[in-house]
């Protein structure tokens, strides 16, 4: 089932939680809404659910409004943050739960209840703990049984408040492959909210990415990566150093050094930024060309497969970050102290903004 | 711990339920108004109704009836045993929680239950033990009766019984906030010298008082109004052995009915200061655990 | 917390023996009497006293009432203290803040006001009456006077869970399917359930023992409306210790029964939760 929010706007006294967000999601996809704490993701994701009303704007569930519909008419699955399980009830009963409270005329004899919920548990692998009370169970089992929940129902839609946001990293990656492995076989429109890129990029068909109550860029995780469309998106995704210049006819002038900005060919003395990924740069023992920065090593971490060192430019004395990979670091031989010179390799220089 | 306790308090802002899954609007106002239709007949009523009795035979009446000696003698016995009551049981109550909740020791779950054991028994019976052990036939009786010593049907054996009555309070609000406590920053205080009285009195006492405040409040309050137990061990002797709980009864035996409601009026001024002393220190309270506990003020909706 | 080593803290000696002095001479000596007067008595005496037709008839009127009160103060309880968590009115916090009156005021004017409300000629009374609803004198009117005790005992021990309950449990059940008040029985309830039993059982402890409240509005008639504190009293006043203590032994049991449950009730009810 598709999903099209339409112009929302939603407010708290006076904080705006959403500005006027539309978004389309195609039905089978799995979307992340990614974004800071307050960018309105968690909101939006309520909203689609029913679980709060927005004050402007239409949501629409495969073309019909939806918009008014009470949470419970709108065949969503939910899956919160800290799971909301029933914990008096065993994990047989959470999982059952929503077939039993079905009028009567639609509810599922005793035998297909047990059927249903056996199955999806045996999906979640927690088939064995049927038994069990929500507080036996680890935080990881916790969050698979909220999912057997919400799918029990055969949802149209599932949507996920940030969910593995109360586990351990270890099991926050487990869940997250089994998360898109679930996805795969299962097929429902997903829409999971969560402020980890990692996450974000890895999991998702598509991500969306949130600021303020604005959606900055949608598209696919490499696209976002890649090619982002906002300083914001730059700035969120991976980790980057700023340098404020002034740039001029296709290059940026930062202090004495010079970079190249041909997609500011026809600008004239404007006040920039430009934006280097970690990454993104080249070190050298000698300086090469006008666009070599002079910095001094201040902080070498050499674990794992890149080195991160902490640079100080020499001129202007900021201090910046560069990932380099290992192999390059040890041919170096760098240490504390010396100098070294820095040239980016892939620069995007966006305006100042007034 | 547990059990017969005093009712604890709960007074906060409601939940945000939002709409979307709470009650409908029709529903919430049928509830509301049963809630407080019940209330207003079981709680306003009568205290309206003591306010308008007092008054029904006019204001000299009423002046007449809380002035006159028997009255103030009653006023001044339920002072007394008030002022004898609460500080034995204000000392007893820090000491108890002290020694419970900073120490280790086998048998202090029993004594916990023991320190509970007075609100288990009826008040009748709570006077009913003093008689048997002071009365005329009681174990200390002919001994009492001897050295001319009268504490059944006066003054002392009411101080007794309602100290018996009245003593939970005090360590039964301090013992749980003592044990959230801890006892690091007493610790603190001994290894940078002080010594046990000044960690008591500038480390401990400063965290525990308002919980300490709250429990003299309910004790006072009952050591006033305390009724059964005093009447079984006062002997009803006017202007001698009355306080003003038992004074309200004999007035409103002999039918001097706007006299006894007038009485009764003082009391019942003093429970609605009670009440209001009760609210104030729960403020207090949750304020102080608030500004310990700093924790974000972004409530978690809002935080996307 | 740390369990404490003596060394460290002072004054455990102090406090200790405060603590244990001030309990034996105010709290277990006095006790003691009750069961020392009793043994007096030999069995069969004993056993006669406590199923004396009068006696026995007391029991009924107290325990019956008490529990009746309980009852209703069990559902109007959960209502009040529901309304109080959920909802916003004005003069909340002041009703909330009344819900203790029964506990701040003292028996003796509670019971005259009661009596006097309900008597034929009563602000509340002159209307039942003529639908024939006697309460001043009457089994009723003690446990009218029972739930205006009890009341505060249930809405208190309630009102902590009500405010605990996760929202999201509930928005859980609303996006499964359930309508509002499936959500409120199957869970809700069940949540609140625990609290609920040990507020009846508090309400229901307090009630049997009381005395203030409940002899102005009860009439004391023998055999009819004479509660168990009142024949203990008279009891006393005909010097016949013994059999008053043979009567309160009863009560005693009763109490500590009721105590142990709440006891165990709560600690069961922290296991099942325990996150």
């Amino acid at each position: 089932m598709s999903i099209e929010v339409r112009n929302l706007r939603k407010a708290f006294g006076n904080f705006v939680a959403l500005d006027n967000v539309s978004l389309d999601v195609p039905g089978g996809e799995l979307v992340a809404l990614l974004g800071p704490s307050g960018s309105g993701k968690t909101t939006l994701l309520r909203i689609i659910a029913g679980l709060e009303p927005a004050d402007q704007g239409t949501i629409l569930f495969q073309g019909e409004n939806a918009t008014d519909r009470p949470v419970r008419e709108r065949q969503v699955g939910f899956v919160f943050q800290h799971y909301a399980l029933f914990r008096h009830m065993s994990v047989f009963e959470n999982v059952a739960f929503g077939l039993r409270v079905r009028p009567r005329k639609v509810r599922p004899s005793e035998r297909e209840i047990h059927e249903t919920v056996m199955g999806l548990l045996h999906l979640v692998q927690l088939d064995v703990l049927a038994g069990r009370r929500p507080s036996e169970l680890s935080g990881g089992q916790r969050q698979r049984v909220a999912l057997a929940r919400a799918l029990a129902v055969k949802p149209k839609v599932l949507l996920l408040d940030e969910p593995f946001g109360a586990l351990d990293a270890k099991v926050r990656k487990e869940l997250r492959r089994w998360l898109r492995r679930l996805h795969e076989e299962v097929h429902v429109t997903s829409v999971f909210v969560t402020h980890d890129q990692e996450e974000a990029l890895e999991v998702s068909d598509r991500v969306v990415i949130m600021n303020e109550g604005r959606i900055e860029q949608s598209g696919t995780p490499e696209e976002v990566y890649e090619r982002p469309s906002t300083p914001f998106v730059y700035g969120f995704l991976g980790d980057v150093n700023l340098f404020h210049g002034r740039i001029h006819q296709g290059h940026v002038n930062i202090g004495e050094s010079e970079l190249d900005a041909p997609e500011w060919a026809h600008a004239s003395d404007q006040a920039g930024v430009a934006y280097v990924r970690t990454y993104d740069v080249e070190l050298g023992l000698i300086r090469s060309g006008t666009s070599s920065l002079e910095a001094v090593v201040r902080h070498v971490r050499a674990f794992g497969p890149m080195v991160r060192l902490e640079l100080d430019l020499v001129d202007g004395g900021r201090t910046i970050e560069a990932h380099v990979p290992r192999g390059r670091f040890d041919a170096l031989r760098l240490g504390k102290g010396e100098r070294v010179y820095v040239s980016p390799t892939s620069v995007r220089v966006f305006a100042q903004p007034a | 711990m547990t059990s017969i306790a005093i009712p604890r308090p709960a007074a906060s802002a409601p939940r945000a339920i939002t709409r979307a899954t709470g009650e409908s609007r029709a529903v919430r106002w049928t509830l509301t108004a049963i809630a407080l239709v019940f209330l207003s007949l079981t709680l306003v009523l009568p205290l309206v109704l003591v306010f308008a009795q007092a008054l029904s035979k006019g204001f000299s009446t009423y002046w007449q009836a809380i002035s006159e000696p028997d009255a103030l003698s009653a006023a001044k016995l339920t002072l007394l045993v008030a002022a004898i009551a609460v500080p034995i049981n204000l000392v007893f109550g820090v000491a108890a929680a002290w020694c419970i909740t900073k120490f280790d020791f086998p048998g202090k779950n029993v004594l916990i239950t023991l320190i509970d054991l007075p609100f288990a028994v009826s008040p009748v019976i709570s006077g009913m033990i003093f008689v048997l052990v002071f009365g005329a036939h009681g174990w200390f009786g002919p001994w009492l009766l001897e050295h001319d010593i009268k504490i059944i049907f006066a003054v002392p054996g009411i101080v007794l019984a309602t100290t018996f009555i009245t003593s939970p309070f005090v360590a039964r609000e301090l013992i749980p906030l003592m044990q959230e406590q801890g006892a690091d920053e007493e610790e603190a205080a001994i290894v940078l010298g002080a010594g046990g009285w000044q960690t008591f009195f500038r480390v401990t006492l400063p965290n525990i008082k308002w919980g300490l405040l709250y429990g003299l409040i309910l004790c006072n309050a009952r050591a006033m109004g305390e009724f059964g137990a005093v009447s079984v061990v006062s002997g009803h002797i006017r202007g001698e052995t009355n306080t003003l709980p038992l004074h309200v009864e004999i007035l409103y035996n002999e039918y001097a009915f706007a006299a006894s409601f007038a009485v009764a009026s003082v009391l019942t001024l003093l429970a609605l200061v009670t009440l209001a002393l009760k609210t104030l220190v729960e403020w207090h309270q949750r304020r102080s655990a608030v500004e310990s506990t700093e924790t974000d003020s972004i409530p978690e909706r809002i935080v996307a | 917390m740390r369990a404490q080593s003596r060394g460290v803290l002072p004054g455990f000696g102090l406090s200790l023996g405060i603590t244990c002095t001030y309990l034996s001479l105010i709290v277990l000596l006095p006790l003691a009497t009750i069961f020392t007067r009793t043994t007096e008595l030999s069995w069969s005496e004993f056993w006669s006293t406590i199923t004396n037709p009068r006696v026995l008839a007391s029991y009924r009127v107290t325990f019956g009432a008490s529990f009746v009160a309980a009852v209703v103060n069990t559902f109007f309880g959960l209502l009040v203290a529901w309304v109080l968590v959920r909802y916003r009115f004005p003069g909340r916090r002041l009703v909330d803040a009344m819900v203790d009156l029964p506990f701040a005021l003292p028996t003796a004017v509670a019971g005259i006001a009661l009596t006097t409300l309900y008597a034929s000629n009563g602000w509340v009374g002159q209307y039942l009456e003529p639908l024939g609803l006697k309460v001043a004198y009457t089994s009723l009117g003690i446990t009218v006077a029972l739930i205006f005790i009890g009341l505060p005992f249930v809405v208190r021990t309630v009102q902590p869970v009500l405010d605990d309950l996760e929202v999201e449990v509930e928005e859980a059940a609303a996006s499964l399917g359930a309508r509002r008040w499936q959500t409120f029985t199957r869970v809700v309830f069940p949540t609140v359930g625990p609290a609920l039993l040990t507020g009846f059982a508090l309400a229901f402890a307090r009630a049997i023992g009381e005395y203030g409240s409940v002899v102005f509005i009860s009439g004391n008639m023998p055999m009819k409306t004479e509660i168990v504190p009142l024949l203990i009293i008279t009891k006393l006043e005909q010097y016949d210790y013994a059999g008053a203590t043979a009567v309160a032994v009863v009560m005693l049991v009763a109490s500590f029964v009721l105590l142990l449950t709440i006891n165990l009730l709560q600690w069961a009810a922290r296991r099942r939760t325990a996150a």
